[in-house]
């Protein structure tokens, strides 16, 4: 019992890391309708930033931090004028491709700028796990989770109460009628690449402090697919659900498949749920349903 | 020689619907096979195996077209689907002492079914959602591939097959790769162009531009999407198989989803729904590195660099390079280097009477 006690709690931690992710991503989809492939690519960056002002500048944290949300909203706004303004009202290959391209050119850059090797980002957390009845759990991811919670209660409000969010939502369902209601749909377009950006600067910090940073980090990225299917696209509890479960279910299930099968499990089992996810239920439990008989 | 259609009337159907209905078009089809056949005449070992290459490029990238192109199905998962012809062609070839002729289609045949189940989430899903789900293909064959010790016993899953023979031929030499890939991709080629006339072609296209108009005029289309599934990963498996052949060798490592994105990228640049268009995306992207390492190499030599120094700088810019191509196209020309190939036609075709 505990190991299986022990699996599901950290699952859930690191699922919640999936989550903070998941949330940008959930994020772009909603008002531009762009699934965005290079959402991991956008951690790696911000995970890139903060090493380099931690570990090769010694900045201070309080210093660090700002700068990086600061620059990965730039990041963000700049990767929607340049790349994806002249690709509106494309079809969908070309956003896809568009999106993977931006991908390529991130990992160069990154790779080319702070060179191929990892490096680590430390942070103020404290290492040893703490215990808890039978189960260890490591401090970092419970920052982690704590973020990913104030990141989902803060974009729940902002989607429900903000003046931005309202438009941003507006933007999602209708672009033409938001257009008409007078809202500046460019500027919803620049603002959820920007909130993306921010989110996945802080994933980046997270994750990099975990993994260690270096281009193998935007992989992250791909494992967030399965968590938004199941989740639903558009929707943002199901980022947080989505990224919960296929955390735990990867878990839990690397822990007792794995010495079966020789390892992997992690990468394999995920992608067979979506298969299965989209093939059952494509938008996912809370996305919603597009009703399309062909 | 300028105005090709003088005096081409066309007096049957036939004449017209014809590959290329010009006589001058026909000489120019053959004379560039011909021109194909005896290169070897003119090139060395080393140019030879960069043909190779955008050949074996342009048979996958022709099947990718097919199904991304012609029928607008997105797939993530190209290069899952070649690792499995590849696998079956040197399972085949390493363990049952198969001939090449027999396993190149049995290549294509296995990829075709896995490619029609991973197509099946098509019938429900498109766009984005087939998308994801084809990138989901690439990671789960991946894994089978890797993790079944049937398939790939040995180590880091690789099989290693003895030099093939092909009709008495033993393919030891760039010049044999060559003329054993050759027939293969001109089949592949023609196959193609005669495919995407026909009526399963015609079908294909109304799939892609309207998929509620061409249910609607009696087009069945989840048969023809799953059809497309299954042409477009024959052609992937045959091309695994030749790769097999050609580096003597099956490994996952050659077909990620890299290798997906490249394909991606070539029908990108090359101009999607276009068959020539596929080929001038392989040799495109097969020769865009290697242009780079000349260019860079050059002008580092210029400056004093060594190119050891350089080597990490150069792998980046191929990736920042190759991206910053995909969007600049997409953004620019979406049709390709078709389109620009096409254009550079038309004017030459009234030319100098343009007006």
């Amino acid at each position: 019992m505990g190991f299986f006690a022990d699996l599901f709690v950290n699952g859930l931690m690191i699922g919640s890391m999936y989550a903070l992710i998941a949330l940008g991503f959930v994020l772009i989809y909603k008002a531009t309708s762009v699934v965005n492939f290079a959402q991991g690519e956008l951690v790696m960056f911000g995970g890139y930033i903060a090493a380099a002002m931690l570990s090769l500048y010694h900045l201070p944290l309080a210093v660090a931090l700002p700068v990086l949300l600061v620059s990965m909203v730039i990041l963000g706004f700049a990767v929607e004028r340049g790349v994806l303004r002249p690709l509106v009202g494309q079809n969908v290959i070309s956003v896809v491709m568009v999106t993977i391209g931006l991908a390529q050119v991130f990992q160069g850059l990154a790779a080319m700028v702070w060179g191929a090797q990892t490096i680590n980002i430390s942070l103020p957390i404290r290492l040893e796990p703490y215990q808890i009845w039978e189960v260890y759990i490591s401090p970092i991811n419970v920052v982690a989770a704590v973020i990913s919670g104030v990141f989902l209660v803060g974009f729940a409000w902002f989607f429900r109460k903000s003046r931005m969010g309202v438009a941003m939502r507006a933007v999602a369902n209708d672009q033409q009628a938001a257009m008409a209601v007078g809202i500046n749909v460019r500027f919803v377009f620049a603002a959820s690449w920007a909130i993306a950006g921010l989110a996945a600067g802080i994933g980046g910090v997270v994750w990099g402090n975990m993994l260690g940073v270096d281009t193998h980090l935007a992989l992250v990225g791909l494992k967030v697919f399965p968590a938004v299917i199941l989740g639903g696209l558009d929707s943002v509890p199901g980022a947080v659900v989505g990224g919960l479960l296929i955390g735990a279910i990867e878990s839990v299930a690397a822990g007792y498949v794995d010495p079966y099968v020789g390892g992997g499990t992690k990468d394999f089992l995920p992608y067979v749920l979506m298969i299965v996810a989209l093939l059952i239920r494509p938008y996912g439990f809370f996305g919603r349903e597009i009703i399309e008989r062909v | 020689m300028i105005n090709r259609e003088c005096g081409v009337y066309q007096t049957t159907y036939e004449g017209d619907m014809a590959i290329y209905p010009v006589p001058l078009a026909r000489y120019a089809a053959v004379g560039s096979i011909g021109v194909l056949v005896l290169l070897p005449l003119v090139l060395d070992s080393h140019q030879m195996a960069l043909v190779n290459l955008m050949i074996l490029a342009a048979v996958g990238a022709i099947g990718l077209n097919i199904l991304v192109g012609y029928t607008g199905q997105v797939s993530l998962g190209h290069g899952a689907f070649m690792m499995v012809g590849s696998y079956t062609a040197a399972i085949l070839t390493a363990r049952y002492d198969v001939p090449f002729w027999l396993a190149l289609p049995c290549g294509g045949a296995v990829a075709a079914l896995v490619g029609v189940f991973f197509g099946i989430p098509s019938l429900r899903i498109k766009g984005l959602y087939l998308a994801i789900a084809t990138l989901a293909a690439q990671f789960i064959i991946e894994w089978v591939i890797n993790h079944s010790t049937w398939i790939s016993a040995g180590a880091q899953a690789t099989i290693y097959i003895s030099t093939p023979t092909v009709f008495g031929w033993e393919i030891n030499t760039e010049f044999r790769r060559f003329y054993m890939i050759l027939p293969a991709a001109v089949i592949a080629y023609v196959g193609a162009l005669n495919l995407v006339r026909s009526r399963v072609g015609r079908a294909f296209i109304a799939v892609r531009d309207r998929d509620v108009a061409a249910e609607i005029i009696g087009v069945n289309i989840f048969k023809y999407k799953l059809l497309a599934f299954a042409v477009s990963s024959f052609y992937a498996g045959v091309a695994g198989a030749l790769w097999t052949y050609y580096l003597k060798i099956a490994n996952y490592e050659h077909f990620t989803l890299g290798t997906s994105v490249q394909y991606l990228a070539m029908i990108i640049i090359g101009g999607l729904g276009s068959v020539l268009g596929s080929v001038f995306g392989a040799v495109f992207i097969t020769l865009l590195p290697i242009v780079l390492v000349y260019v860079v190499e050059g002008s580092a030599r210029l400056f004093g660099f060594e190119y050891a120094a350089i080597a990490d700088f150069l792998a980046n810019l191929r990736l920042i390079i190759f991206g910053t191509l995909i969007i600049l196209f997409l953004a620019i020309e979406p049709e390709g280097l078709y389109r620009l190939w096409g254009n550079v036609r038309r004017y030459f075709r009234l030319w100098p009477f343009s007006y």
